[in-house]
This record gives C-alpha cells, sequence and structure tokens, in this order.
C-alpha cells in the first residue's frame, strides 16, 4: 500500500507538485494499480534473466566524426526565456 | 457513406487532376470534420504538393497525402504529443520516418489526435480533447493513435502513421475497422518519436488496405544509424502482396479468448479462422501461459520507462512553464499544471516502481516475468507460422465509460501488450462485426517475418468483404 | 621513517575526467571545440536532450576508456551498458544523466604515488563513462541570484569518473595522487588537461575512522589540497569539542577556502538507476589485448627507463618524467649533448626558471637548450653565463649565440686570466701574505682584483683555483 505520505516523496522525486488535498485521491487509484500489479509476486521467476532489449545486439557505435550542430537561434527558438544565447530559468535554491 | 480512396486510387487521381486538387480535396474534408481526429493541419501542404505537380520531387509516394500522429517530429510543424506541456513546441528536425516520407513524395497534411504521450486505450486523455469513432460518434477511436485510425476511417487521410507501444495501432485500427501494423522491434527507426516506453515502442502504418500498409512500410522501414536500436536488414514489403496461405499453419492462443471478451468479437474472430481453414491454411489450438501476466508486466515497464524520458520536460528548454521562484518549483510546477490526469499517475508509479525499496519488487520483477512472455512467444511460434486472435476483447467502448477507472482501461490491452513485450509484429485487419462496430483480427508472427502476416492479412482481405464496409459520413 | 597518520585521516578522491580529446561528444557529433565559442553553439538535438532525440555511442570514447582502464591496472569489464540516473537538475537537458552503474567499463586498479613515507599503491575501485551536464552560471550569487543561466555546448561531453580507494592519509598524498593521474591522463593523450573543466574533483574524508563527508565543487589540484586540510582540520576541531561527524555532502568556497554545509532537500537522493533503453549493451573486453599493446610507455615506466639509460638520479629521473612534454624535451636534448649535463640543465635549471615565470616546457625551443649546454661544456661561456641567457630568453626572447655576443660572455682566453692573475699576485702583496699566513678570506679579494681585469668575464671558480695553485707554487 502507498501511502499519502509516499505519494508526497514520490511526486518531489518526479517534480509533480501534488497538493495536500489531492495526495489521498491519488493514493487511492495507484493502489488500486498496485494492487493488480502485486499479482506478479505469484509468478516464479527464481533463475528467470530480466529481459531488457528483445533484440540481441551489441555494440552499436558511430565514428568520432563531426556533425552539424544546430545554430544558436534554432536552439533557442522553442522559448522565450534566454539571454545572451543562454537558456534562463529562476534561481536553483 | 464515406468514400476510401488506396494508394492506387490516390496515384489515379493525381494522373487525373493534380496533386494539389488530391490534397486540397482532403484539407476541404478535414475543415469539415466533426470527429477532432486532426489537432492541427500543415500550411505548407499545398505547396509541397504544388511543388510535386512540378515534378521537384518524385518517390513512390509522390502526391500521396499522409496523416503522422502528434508524437513523430517534424521539422516546422508543431508537435505536441497532445499535451499541454508540449504547447507551441515546433521540432528543429525531422523522425527518421518523416525524412523517408519527405523524400518518397509523401504530402503531410498534418498531426493527430492521440492520449496524452500515447498513454491511453482511447485518445480520451488528449489535452485537445476526445476523438470520436466516425462508426458512431458516441464511441471512442480507441488509442493511444485514435486520431490516425479515425482520419483514414473516415476518409480524411488515405493513410496515416501511429505509434504502438502495448497495441496503440492495432486497437484503433481494430475499434475503426482499418488496417494498422506493429512491426518487429528495430524494424522502423524511432528516431524522432517522442518516446512514452522505448524497449517497447515501434512507428506503425495504418491504412485502408494490406497493400498501403506494405507501400508505406517499404517507405519507412530499414535501417538508420542514429538509432542504436535499428536492425539492419533488408526487406521487401510488397512482395509479400500475395493471395496465398495454402499449408499455413496457424496458432490459436486460447488466452486471447478470455473473461470478458464479446460474443460477436469471438465469433467474428473464429470465422475468420475458419475462412483461413477454407482457404488452405490449418489450425491449433495453443496455449501461453504467461499472457495473464503480461499486463501487469507491460504496465510496470512503460511506466518506469515513461517516468524517466518524460523527465525532459521540465519548462526549461521548450513547451510550457508555469511560475516558481526557484527551478525546483518551477519545474514540479510545470509539470503539475502541464501533464494530464493519466500521465501525472503513470509517471508516479513509475517512478515508485523505480524507487529504492521497491525496485526489484516492480521493475526487475516485470523484466523478468518478460522473458516468460517472451518464452511464450519463441515456444509458440516455433511450432506455428502466425498466431491469430482478436486484437480487442470488445468492440469500441462509450466516451465517458472508463475514463475515470485506469485499471478498467488498463485490461483492455491484455491481447496487445503481450507483442510489444516480445517484440514480434502484428498486424490487425478487419474481420466482421459486434454491435455494428468493426471488429479486428490479430496475426502476430515471427521476428522480422513481417512478411508472412502481411501475406496472410492480404489473402484475408482477397477473399471476404469486411473490408468494403464503410462508416456514414460524419460532418 | 614510517608516517603514523596520527590523526587517522582517509581520504578517498573521485575524479572527472574531460576527454576533450575526442572530436565529438559521447552521445552525438557535436564538436568538443567549444571552449572559446558562443553559448549553444555545439549542440543538436541529441545533446540537448530535444524530445526524440536517441543516443549513439561514440566508438572512440569507449576505446579511450579502455586505455585508461588499462593504464590504471584496471580490469576491464566482459559486457556493461549505460543506465540512466535519474535526478532534475537544469543543466541536464533529459532529466537524467547517462552513466555507467553496476558494471563500470574498468575496475580494480591501482595508481603509485609516493607518499609520505615512499612509494604508497593507491587502489582505484572503478572508472566509468557518462555524459558531462551542461553549465550554469548564476546571476549574481548562488545564494541570492536573480536567475540561472543554461550553456549546453559541454552537455555530452565525455567524462570517465575515477574513483578511488580512501587510501590518501594526508592532502598532501591527495596531491600527490592528483599529479600522478594528471601525469597517466597526460601520457595517454587523451585530453587536455589545460582547458577549463579538464579535471574535476569530489574528495570524500574521515578523521578517527570517523563518518566521511563529501567535499563537492572543487576545480584545481590545489584547491583540493586546501580544502582538504580545512576539512580535516574542521573535524578535528569538532571531534575534540565532543561534536560527533555526521554523513553528509559540503561544498569547497574557494574563495574563502572553506566547507559549507548544504543542508538542503537535493541531499536525499534516489536516483533510480536503469539500463538506457535507447542503447545496446557492450561487449568490448576482446579489444583490451590490442589496445594494451598500443598504449605508450607510462610515467612510472619511463622513470625506470630514464634511470637505467641514462643513469641520472631518482630525483632526476622522477622530475623529468613527470610531464609527458619535460620528458620528450629531455630526450630530444639527451640525443644531442651529455645526457648528464642535460639532466641538470633541464630538470634543475631550466624548470626552475620556467616554474619562477609559471611557464610550461613548451616556453622554451629544445635547440637552444642545447646551444647553451654546448656552449658551457666547451669552456665557452661560464655556467652563470648560460643561466642568464636562459632568462634573457624567457624574458626578451633571441637566439643564444647572439645574447652570448652582445652581453659578452664568451669566457675570455686562458693566456689573458694567467697574465691577470700574475699581475694580481704582484700588485697585492699584504692581501698575498696575510693568505699565505692562514687568513682564507683574503684571497676573495685577489680573486675579485683578477675579476675586475678580466671584466668579470673569467670563471671564478677556475680564478681562485689557479691562484691557490700559483701561490702554492711560488711559497
Ligand atoms: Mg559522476
Ligand atoms: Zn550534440
Amino acid at each position: 500500500m502507498i501511502t499519502k505520505e509516499e505519494v508526497e516523496h514520490v511526486g518531489w522525486l518526479a517534480r509533480i507538485r501534488i497538493d495536500e488535498t489531492k495526495s489521498d485521491a491519488y493514493a487511492g487509484k495507484l493502489n488500486s494499480v498496485l494492487d493488480y500489479f502485486g499479482q506478479l509476486d505469484k509468478v516464479d521467476t527464481e533463475d528467470v534473466p530480466p529481459t531488457y532489449h528483445v533484440m540481441d545486439i551489441v555494440n552499436v557505435f558511430r565514428k568520432d566524426e563531426v556533425t552539424e550542430s544546430m545554430p544558436q537561434d534554432a536552439v533557442l527558438s522553442n522559448t522565450e526565456y534566454r539571454k545572451e544565447g543562454n537558456f534562463k530559468t529562476p534561481k536553483i535554491i | 457513406m464515406v468514400t476510401w480512396t488506396d494508394i492506387s486510387g490516390i496515384k489515379q487521381k493525381i494522373a487525373e487532376s493534380s496533386a494539389e486538387e488530391v490534397t486540397a480535396s482532403y484539407l476541404e474534408k478535414i475543415g469539415k470534420s466533426c470527429i477532432n481526429g486532426f489537432v492541427r493541419t500543415w500550411d505548407r501542404a499545398l505547396e509541397v504538393a504544388k511543388a510535386i505537380d512540378a515534378g521537384d520531387q518524385e518517390g513512390p509516394l509522390a502526391g500521396v497525402p499522409i496523416a503522422i500522429k502528434d508524437n513523430i517530429s517534424t521539422t516546422g510543424l508543431s508537435t505536441t504529443c497532445s499535451s499541454k506541456i508540449l504547447q507551441g513546441y515546433v521540432p528543429p528536425y525531422d523522425a527518421h520516418v518523416i525524412g523517408k516520407l519527405r523524400d518518397a513524395g509523401a504530402v503531410i497534411l498534418g498531426k493527430t489526435n492521440m492520449d496524452e504521450f500515447a498513454m491511453g486505450t482511447s485518445t480520451e486523455s488528449s489535452y485537445y480533447g476526445a476523438t470520436l469513432n466516425p462508426w458512431d460518434t458516441d464511441r471512442v477511436p480507441g488509442g493511444s493513435s485514435g486520431g490516425s485510425a479515425a482520419v483514414v476511417a473516415a476518409g480524411e487521410a488515405p493513410v496515416s502513421l501511429g505509434s504502438d507501444t502495448g497495441g496503440s495501432v492495432r486497437c484503433p485500427a481494430a475499434f475503426c475497422g482499418v488496417v494498422g501494423l506493429k512491426p518487429t522491434y528495430g524494424c522502423i527507426s524511432r528516431y524522432g518519436l517522442i518516446s512514452y516506453a522505448n524497449s517497447l515502442e515501434q512507428i506503425g502504418p495504418l491504412a485502408t488496405c494490406v497493400a498501403d500498409i506494405a507501400a508505406l512500410m517499404d517507405v519507412i522501414a530499414g535501417h538508420d544509424h542514429r538509432d542504436s536500436t535499428s536492425i539492419n536488414r533488408e526487406n521487401n514489403y510488397s512482395e509479400a502482396l500475395k493471395d496465398d496461405v495454402n499449408g499455413l499453419k496457424i496458432g490459436v492462443p486460447e488466452e486471447y479468448f478470455g473473461e470478458g471478451i464479446d460474443e460477436g468479437v469471438e465469433k467474428a474472430v473464429w470465422d475468420a479462422i475458419g475462412k483461413y481453414e477454407d482457404m488452405g491454411a490449418s489450425w491449433k489450438k495453443i496455449s501461453m501461459p504467461h499472457t495473464k501476466y503480461a499486463l501487469a508486466s507491460y504496465y510496470i515497464i512503460a511506466m518506469s520507462e515513461a517516468s524517466s524520458n518524460l523527465a525532459r520536460f521540465d519548462g526549461t528548454r521548450y513547451g510550457f512553464r508555469a511560475d516558481g521562484d526557484n527551478w525546483h518549483v518551477m519545474a514540479s510546477n510545470t509539470r503539475a499544471e502541464g501533464f494530464g490526469d493519466e500521465v501525472k499517475r503513470r509517471i508516479l508509479l513509475g517512478t515508485y516502481a523505480l524507487s529504492a525499496g521497491y525496485h526489484d519488487r516492480y521493475y526487475l520483477k516485470a523484466l523478468k516475468v518478460r522473458t516468460l512472455v517472451k518464452q511464450d512467444f519463441d515456444r509458440a511460434l516455433s511450432e506455428v507460422d502466425v498466431l491469430m486472435g482478436p486484437t480487442m476483447p470488445t468492440p469500441a467502448f462509450k466516451i465517458g465509460e472508463k475514463i475515470d477507472d485506469p485499471l478498467s482501461l488498463y485490461l483492455a490491452d491484455v491481447n496487445t501488450v503481450p507483442v510489444n513485450l516480445a517484440g514480434v509484429p502484428s498486424i490487425s485487419v478487419p474481420c466482421g462485426f459486434s454491435e455494428g462496430m468493426p471488429v479486428g483480427l490479430q496475426i502476430i508472427g515471427k521476428h522480422f517475418d513481417e512478411n508472412t502476416i502481411i501475406r496472410a492479412a492480404y489473402s484475408f482481405e482477397q477473399n471476404t468483404a469486411h473490408h468494403t464496409r464503410r462508416p456514414r459520413e460524419v460532418v | 621513517m614510517v608516517y603514523e597518520n596520527p590523526d587517522g585521516v582517509k581520504i578517498g578522491l573521485e575524479v572527472h575526467v574531460q576527454l576533450n580529446k575526442l572530436k565529438t561528444k559521447l552521445f552525438c557529433g557535436c564538436s568538443t571545440d567549444y571552449h572559446n565559442d558562443e553559448p549553444n553553439t555545439h549542440v543538436c538535438p541529441v545533446c540537448l536532450g530535444l524530445p526524440g532525440s536517441l543516443p549513439v555511442i561514440n566508438e572512440r570514447a569507449v576505446e579511450f576508456a579502455i586505455r585508461i582502464g588499462l593504464a590504471l591496472s584496471c580490469e576491464i569489464v566482459e559486457q556493461t551498458q549505460f543506465h540512466r540516473k535519474n535526478y532534475y537538475y537544469p543543466d541536464l537537458p533529459k532529466g537524467f544523466q547517462t552513466t555507467q552503474y553496476d558494471y563500470p567499463i574498468a575496475s580494480k586498479g591501482k595508481v603509485i604515488i609516493e607518499g609520505e613515507d615512499g612509494e604508497r599503491v593507491i587502489r582505484i575501485t572503478r572508472a566509468h563513462m557518462e555524459e558531462d551536464p551542461g553549465r550554469l552560471q548564476h546571476i549574481g550569487t548562488i545564494e541570492k541570484s536573480k536567475g540561472t543561466l543554461i550553456n549546453y555546448n559541454r552537455s555530452g561531453m565525455t567524462l570517465i569518473e575515477i574513483v578511488s580507494e580512501p587510501d590518501m592519509r594526508s592532502p598532501k598524498e591527495a596531491r600527490r595522487y592528483l599529479d600522478k593521474l594528471r601525469s597517466i591522463l597526460d601520457y595517454l593523450d587523451v585530453f587536455n588537461g589545460d582547458l577549463e573543466g579538464a579535471m574535476r574533483v569530489d574528495a570524500n574524508v574521515s578523521v578517527f575512522g570517523g563518518e566521511r563527508v563529501e567535499i563537492k565543487n572543487i576545480s584545481s589540484f590545489k584547491g583540493a589540497e586546501r580544502a582538504l586540510l580545512y576539512e580535516i582540520m574542521r573535524q578535528k576541531n569538532h571531534v575534540r569539542r565532543g561534536g560527533e561527524i555526521v554523513m553528509e555532502t559540503r561544498h569547497f568556497d574557494e574563495a574563502r577556502g572553506v566547507t559549507i554545509s548544504m543542508r538542503t532537500k537535493e541531499a536525499e537522493h534516489d536516483y533510480r538507476y536503469f539500463p538506457e533503453p535507447d542503447l545496446v549493451p557492450l561487449r568490448v573486453a576482446e579489444r583490451a589485448p590490442e589496445i594494451q599493446k598500443a598504449l605508450p610507455e607510462l610515467p612510472d615506466a619511463r622513470r625506470e627507463r630514464f634511470l637505467r639509460q641514462y643513469e641520472m638520479s631518482n630525483m632526476h629521473a622522477r622530475a623529468l618524467t613527470n610531464e609527458i612534454k619535460v620528458a620528450d624535451f629531455y630526450e630530444d636534448v639527451a640525443g644531442k649533448v651529455n645526457p648528464k649535463d642535460a639532466a641538470v640543465w633541464v630538470a634543475d635549471i631550466l624548470r626552475g626558471e620556467l616554474n619562477y615565470r609559471d611557464l610550461g616546457i613548451d616556453a622554451f625551443a629544445a635547440k637552444d637548450i642545447v646551444t647553451i649546454i654546448e656552449l658551457v661544456t666547451e669552456n665557452r661561456i661560464t655556467e652563470q653565463s648560460g643561466v642568464e641567457v636562459i632568462r634573457t630568453i624567457l624574458d626578451h626572447g633571441g637566439k643564444p649565440q647572439d645574447i652570448v655576443k652582445d652581453k659578452g660572455l664568451l669566457k675570455v682566453e686562458d693566456d689573458i686570466v694567467a697574465k691577470a692573475v700574475k699581475e694580481a699576485i704582484a700588485e697585492n702583496p699584504e692581501a698575498v701574505t696575510d693568505y699565505l699566513g692562514g687568513k682564507e678570506k683574503s684571497l676573495n679579494f685577489v680573486v675579485g682584483k683578477v675579476m675586475q681585469k678580466t671584466k668579470g668575464r673569467a670563471d671564478a671558480r677556475e680564478v681562485r683555483e689557479r691562484l691557490v695553485k700559483d701561490l702554492n707554487d711560488q711559497s
């Protein structure tokens, strides 16, 4: 069971503001899904390796050759928050 | 009755009039539409069509209009994943498939509606509102590529691209009565596809007939060095368009006819299998015992990957930004206001499943179960050539019916998600009707054996009439 | 003499090395040559983390990493993959850092340093590859900042993070370790240590077997030594006053020379590592033998060889091999003059003059020092004049021959000196008598007279010897 406090902690980890009034409701919906996920506990996976990739390929590389970068105005084209060629955000702390 | 024109029909029309006129007629139809399938059209579509008329661009799809799901990056055309958080975002680069389509002369009409960030089975969670099913506007078109399926069904585009993470091409194809292919993982470059769950998803084509699916695959599939998971393997898909299933061995997984399956769906699918028998194929029941765990495994993996993939939407470089007097507060406000409820739920669940103390119980466990599901497929597909079953256990449900109960929506994906866990290819073709709504037959093949399922689907189409039925005109 | 380590100091270092000698970044083709360019001009969809972009590994970056691992006597891993380290910070455009986690490319190595009491082995825990974040600039001070500017030119640069065991017992040993590491990396030709941010250090330190404290934000080797000195003193004082050291992260404030506790929420981390689905595993261990074979001679081996080949002192061998450029310079000179003379002139005299002026060996031409050594050994100028020529070249430029001529440094002929000595003895009988009577100092007066007569161009030592001989012969 995920608690109200855990919902708030996970919200912080995921940088999603969760209003205190809503964390109970979140917990309820998340718990019904987590309950469903819990059925995997029944599957015996001892000695079963995890599958991270379905294709068994390794060593995909590119050569150390320069390709063109984007022009600065294209880099900044999707934000109005910029200054002297930099992105601009509120202070960090 | 809606008019459906396939690629060969489009080419004929272009020969008779012009690419510009063909594109203009589609844009006009889109303008009058009430199904909310497009979230935006491209203001340069006519220009491109004119250039093709002028002979500036040749190619196998010269002048063919196409609709693109709103999560595939298009230079100069806003791409938002139907989310508020990407409002106004214009990609400065083209997805690999878009480059291929442009080179082939296709005319991009616009971007189609989808469940926000492809997280859904109904296209109701879009920031732009729900897309309506052209067969019955009270019903959902399926999802998450609901817009891409609905516009093809409604005759607003001859063909489209969607993306399939857990059934997102096949589900709406089934619900809207069109054809949709989820290719083998690694078959089509994901470069430029905005990730939901990278290890599961593939771009896939939707069309009114199997031949058009093959024609699109011939253009968009193939190796791309920018996607490390792209496989280098040549194939000609159109060569598979043969009316011949003689000797084809079909496996029918009994688990695909589980609890909650609609009677009409069940009947239509068994009729289809019977038809294959008539056509010279053989079938047998087969068991895939881990199917019932596939759904939980799928959702845990998808949500975990999504929680990380969607971390970049923090208001710093593009898209929506909320206020906040320091960066962390700004980011968490942006994400709270910019994402819809279902996206936030999935991010929270994925974050939880990966977090200290739960990683092994959820994330790692899901990957182990994934191995078991994949082994089910390896075993089954060593005995038979293809697997067949219903794409969706029910026909399209009513708008609003499931949206407040996430779990009931997840359960609808029971027959589609195992395919993504295993990475195998699968096609959904119309095979009948239930409650007046289209039913999809799912044909699953071996890794990189698209041609066998295309041949099976094509043969079925040649010998049945389901695909000739059209929805009423909805304007 | 055994070093007692009275305060039980244990220091471990994590060093981030930027492989700026690669032409491109770790996962994209953007040029690494951004140091003098405008902000955000060396970025592309990949290193800007744009939606839909995908990473592809730079093959040479992997080779560099293996080269470094082998040079640090590490084992190279059989199979590894990149992981995502998930955390939010505005310099991280994807919301996660792509790094290596449970299987670093290299591990279990060692570096030998000149410790407090002789040779000391510092164990290397691991060396892993990861991407560099962008660069933040605070408008105003970090605490009272009005905002933050972000430049992503650095984003995606290849880093090797080298983690040591806590085997260093003093800030001096830490400094020696850093110098040695830099020396090895210079030899490997994988980075230019002079570029800004090429090597960045985090330190952890404990005293009396207490908890370890991490110090971040150290930007230079000198800074590392200062930060550690301060932190050890702080911990000792705290314990002495009855306090307890708690595990924490502290920031080094370079300007004030102090470490400051960071009591923020970010301190509690849960990185939710999982394998990067967009990259496939690396299986590269089989390349190690070939890379090993091609490794250049490293500082320790070169020092041994210098000892053997040139029969120099251990001190000279060390001084001449620390920096690869100095070692190459020396061997260039040693090939043209007597190697022993070359060692003295390069290791002691030239390096002394260069260090005094904060210059590197590049500031002096090998052929000039060869000329100077020849002039001295051929007895044409005095040793003192040789030093003066070096100083003149460094301060004003010019060629050794010209400087010698302009300044009249060529030694006078032998018979002139002999004549001057005879005259001086004849003209200063009192001083001679005093000297012969046992007043050693009186000889200096006579030497001075000879020098006056020869206008300083005679070698004082030689004059003295000749005087003593002549006087002894007389008496
Ligand atoms: Mg690091
Ligand atoms: Zn780049």
